[in-house]
């Protein structure tokens, strides 16, 4: 058992903070730590640009195999980029699920013409992509989905009809991946298919959500008769569940030290501001900070040892605990910055609405407990997939 | 970077579960529970044969395996995990005090006594957060040292022949001059008696010193003040992997005992409100067993000179509150998931709460490690 990592590891971590070093300068120093969580919508051209950036560097898509242009980037090695990714204040990543979903699917589950369409375009940096899962009456429930894909047999092409929501960054996106009902007739996870569609279309709308921050990174997403190719789907009609269960698997938690990099930024900017206002001398947010101190460094083990787990891709317990822990931490910290600062938790940075860093966390990382399966669902996967627990029951429907 | 067991950890991990599930069930426990000493002697010593675990952290120079930290957790967790009332913690505390206080020389005769099974106990680090008030006070007169004062909570000093006294050394104030003495049970001026315990799995006793005389020889050390550090972060790594194991088996007996109770015509273990508290449990105890993995590396990282005496404090401190929290959550929520049953002396789960409750406060509570942390985060020289 080991917490180091070795020499050539190391060796990849120096490349990667050098380059980082070199070119988060000039015009791209101002979107250090920013467009993270809650501040998506900011300086999105500049980190479009910044993505393009990354690819001159062979930066993006560090997974993914040599020949598609990647670095065939060991576990480790991507663990690290991310690591050092978020301790050189990269700023959040527009190309993310390109790299991170499309890309793996495409890989596993893509046909040839497919990856040569697509994936160049992610690799390169231009082009960008959002998720289509969610819809108003599909949220826990995914397999609820009503979307429908029809082929018309006079063009070959599918027609898209329903709507998708909490899209995030759709309206910046160039492409989304759709999971849609090829029969209508089905139940649930049987007989859907996953579409590959352009977002600039006349049969596309896209409407942004407002929310809470006051900012709107969410959308929803209509389609009328949208279209995609029929190459365009990714696996034959029917496995749309398959392809989209295994998409969920791909991203085997390397980004989740980068992630607790950016929380320590800001249990960092917590303690600072304890310590300026006396805070930091009340017992009841002495044991709070510690607690968020061993909570931080609870997940970077917890990460390691998921890291260090079987490479089947089979999620370990420490793996199914992560999303638990990570938001209610993170929604606990959120809460600690605003007692920490009192009643200037208050205040505004100006007026209509613009908040600072930490109200912005406090308000946003109540969607942290929601999204990506609530709290409860995640409860539900820990009792029933590792303790073996019964299943629950299926409602009759009203 | 490979954060998990080794091979050769793994298979110690397998071969103490397979020992303690054939020579240690539960049925045995009862009996063990109501004897005078409160352990299994004949076991000890089928321990000490078969498993050698009093060798583990003894230096391979002085004859033992020369392991470390994670060995070391690997079998305490288990410990925990199976009730286990064996003197392994007492003698591994001494291990760890002997290889940081006293030279090799002087520790040889111990490590002997200790690899041919003898028990040794130090008495000094329980229920208390710091070494403040040792409770026993070392004055060097006429060419050798005299020992006065109690030492309270001393795991198995009552079994103990040779004890490890820690002592404040006369006239000094204060944390910064204590000393570390070896003294027999029977000497003259030494009293050992055990306190009975709410928690019988880990028995206690109180050591009274009444003047009593040793040789400049005893003395192991007498600048030990951040030695005993080391070692009192090191025992409660291996307390809080004990605790792991209470947490892990409070979980697994309320997982099977709601699986098979059935009311309402199902298994409650259906129900998500029974679900979702296994679930927090589980969480809690795999928070506490990475933290715990995490402090024995740094216990091995130490004994290589790869990590310095805060960061394996800061990691003591961590795990020691995390597991502490996790063992008496975990217990607690187990009484309610049996109902009735888990109030009743034959099941196991109120066994469980009782050691998670005794553990929680014998190295400090949860919240005085937070508050220790709390010192070392916030009232430092700002950076």
């Amino acid at each position: 058992m080991k917490l180091t990592f070795t020499r050539e590891d190391e060796l990849f971590r120096d490349e990667v903070a050098t380059w980082l070093d070199a070119h988060l300068r000039g015009d791209f120093a101002a979107i250090r730590y920013r467009g993270g969580p809650g501040d998506e919508h900011h300086f999105v051209n500049e980190r479009k640009a910044w993505e393009r950036k990354l690819a001159d560097g062979r930066w993006t898509c560090i997974g993914w195999p040599e020949a598609w242009g990647g670095r065939a980037a060991s576990i480790e090695q991507q663990v690290i980029f991310h690591e050092e990714y978020a301790r050189a204040g990269g700023p959040g990543r527009m190309g993310h699920i390109g790299d991170t979903l499309t890309g793996p699917t495409l890989l596993a589950f893509g046909t040839k013409a497919q990856k040569e369409k697509y994936l160049p375009g992610i690799r390169a940096g231009r082009e960008f992509w959002s998720q289509g899962y969610s819809e108003p009456g599909a949220g826990s429930d995914l397999a609820a989905i009503r979307t429908r894909a029809e082929l018309d047999e006079a063009t070959g092409q599918w027609r898209i009809n329903g709507q998708k929501v909490w899209t995030s960054l759709a309206h910046e996106s160039d492409f989304v991946f759709v999971l849609a009902r090829v029969d209508k007739d089905s139940q649930r996870h049987h007989g859907l298919g996953f579409f590959l569609v352009a977002l600039d279309q006349p049969g596309v709308t896209i409407r942004p959500i407002n929310q809470l921050t006051g900012t709107a990174e969410f959308n929803e997403v209509y389609f009328d008769d949208a279209v995609c190719g029929t190459d365009d789907m990714v696996g034959a009609p029917g496995e749309g569940w398959k392809v989209a269960m295994g998409l969920l698997g791909f991203e085997r938690g390397v980004s989740t030290l980068g992630q607790q990099m950016l929380f320590q930024t800001e249990l960092d900017e917590i303690i600072r501001i304890a310590r300026d206002n006396g805070a930091a001398k009340n017992p009841e947010i002495r044991q709070r900070i510690a607690e968020a101190h061993i909570g931080l460094r609870t997940m970077r083990y917890n990460s390691m040892r998921m890291l260090s787990g079987g490479e089947d891709g089979s999620l370990s317990r420490e793996a199914m605990i992560y999303k638990l822990y990570w938001s209610s931490w993170h929604r606990n910290l959120g809460k600690l910055a605003m007692d920490v600062l009192g009643p200037e938790a208050e205040l505004l940075e100006a007026a209509p609405y613009e908040l600072n860093r930490l109200q912005s966390l406090f308000l946003f990382t109540r969607a942290d407990t929601i999204y990506g399966g609530t709290n409860q669902i995640q409860r539900n996967i820990i009792a029933e997939r590792a303790l073996g627990m019964p299943k629950e029951p299926r409602g009759q429907g009203r | 970077m490979k954060f998990a067991f080794t091979d050769e950890q793994q298979m110690l991990q397998d071969t103490t579960n397979a020992f303690l599930s054939a020579k240690a069930d539960s049925s045995s426990l009862r009996a063990v529970l109501a004897s005078e000493t409160g352990f299994d002697e004949s076991l000890w010593q089928t321990i000490c044969t078969d498993m050698y675990w009093q060798g583990v952290a003894v230096p391979e120079s002085a004859g033992g395996l020369g392991l470390g930290g994670v060995e070391l957790a690997i079998i305490a967790e288990s410990a925990g995990e199976a009730l286990l009332a064996s003197p392994f913690f007492a003698v591994s505390q001494s291990v760890l005090a002997l290889r940081e206080c006293a030279d090799s020389d002087a520790a040889q005769s111990l490590y002997e006594a200790i690899l041919e099974g003898e028990i040794v106990a130090l008495a000094g680090t329980s229920a208390r957060a710091d070494w403040s008030d040792v409770g026993v006070v070392a004055k060097h007169e006429a060419g050798q040292w005299v020992l006065s004062g109690e030492s309270r909570f001393v795991p198995y000093g009552h079994a103990a022949s040779p004890l490890l006294i820690a002592a404040q050394l006369k006239g000094s104030e204060g944390a910064s001059q204590l000393g570390l003495f070896v003294i027999d049970a029977e000497a003259s001026g030494v009293s050992v008696h055990r306190t009975p315990t709410m928690d019988q799995s880990r028995p206690m006793a109180t050591v009274t010193l009444d003047a009593a005389k040793v040789d400049n020889a005893a003395c192991l050390s007498s600048d030990a003040a951040e030695a005993l550090d080391t070692v009192l972060a090191m025992s409660r790594i291996l307390t809080a992997a004990d605790q792991v194991g209470v947490a892990q088996a409070s979980l697994d007996s309320s997982v099977a005992y709601t699986s098979e109770r059935v009311q309402f015509d199902r298994t409650i273990a259906s129900f998500q409100a029974i679900k979702h508290k296994a679930a927090d449990m589980m969480l809690k105890v795999e928070s506490a067993r990475s933290l715990v993995y995490y402090a024995a590396c740094i216990v091995d990282a130490w004994y290589e000179g790869s990590a310095d005496r805060s960061t394996l404090i800061e990691a003591s401190l961590m795990a020691s509150a995390c597991a502490g929290d996790a063992a008496f959550f975990n217990a607690g929520s187990g009484i309610q998931m049996h109902g009735g049953v888990g109030i009743t002396e034959e099941y196991d789960i109120q066994l469980y709460f009782k050691r998670a409750r005794s553990t929680e406060s014998y190295l400090g509570r949860p919240s005085e490690m937070r508050e220790q942390l709390a010192v070392m985060l916030l009232d430092g020289v700002d950076s």
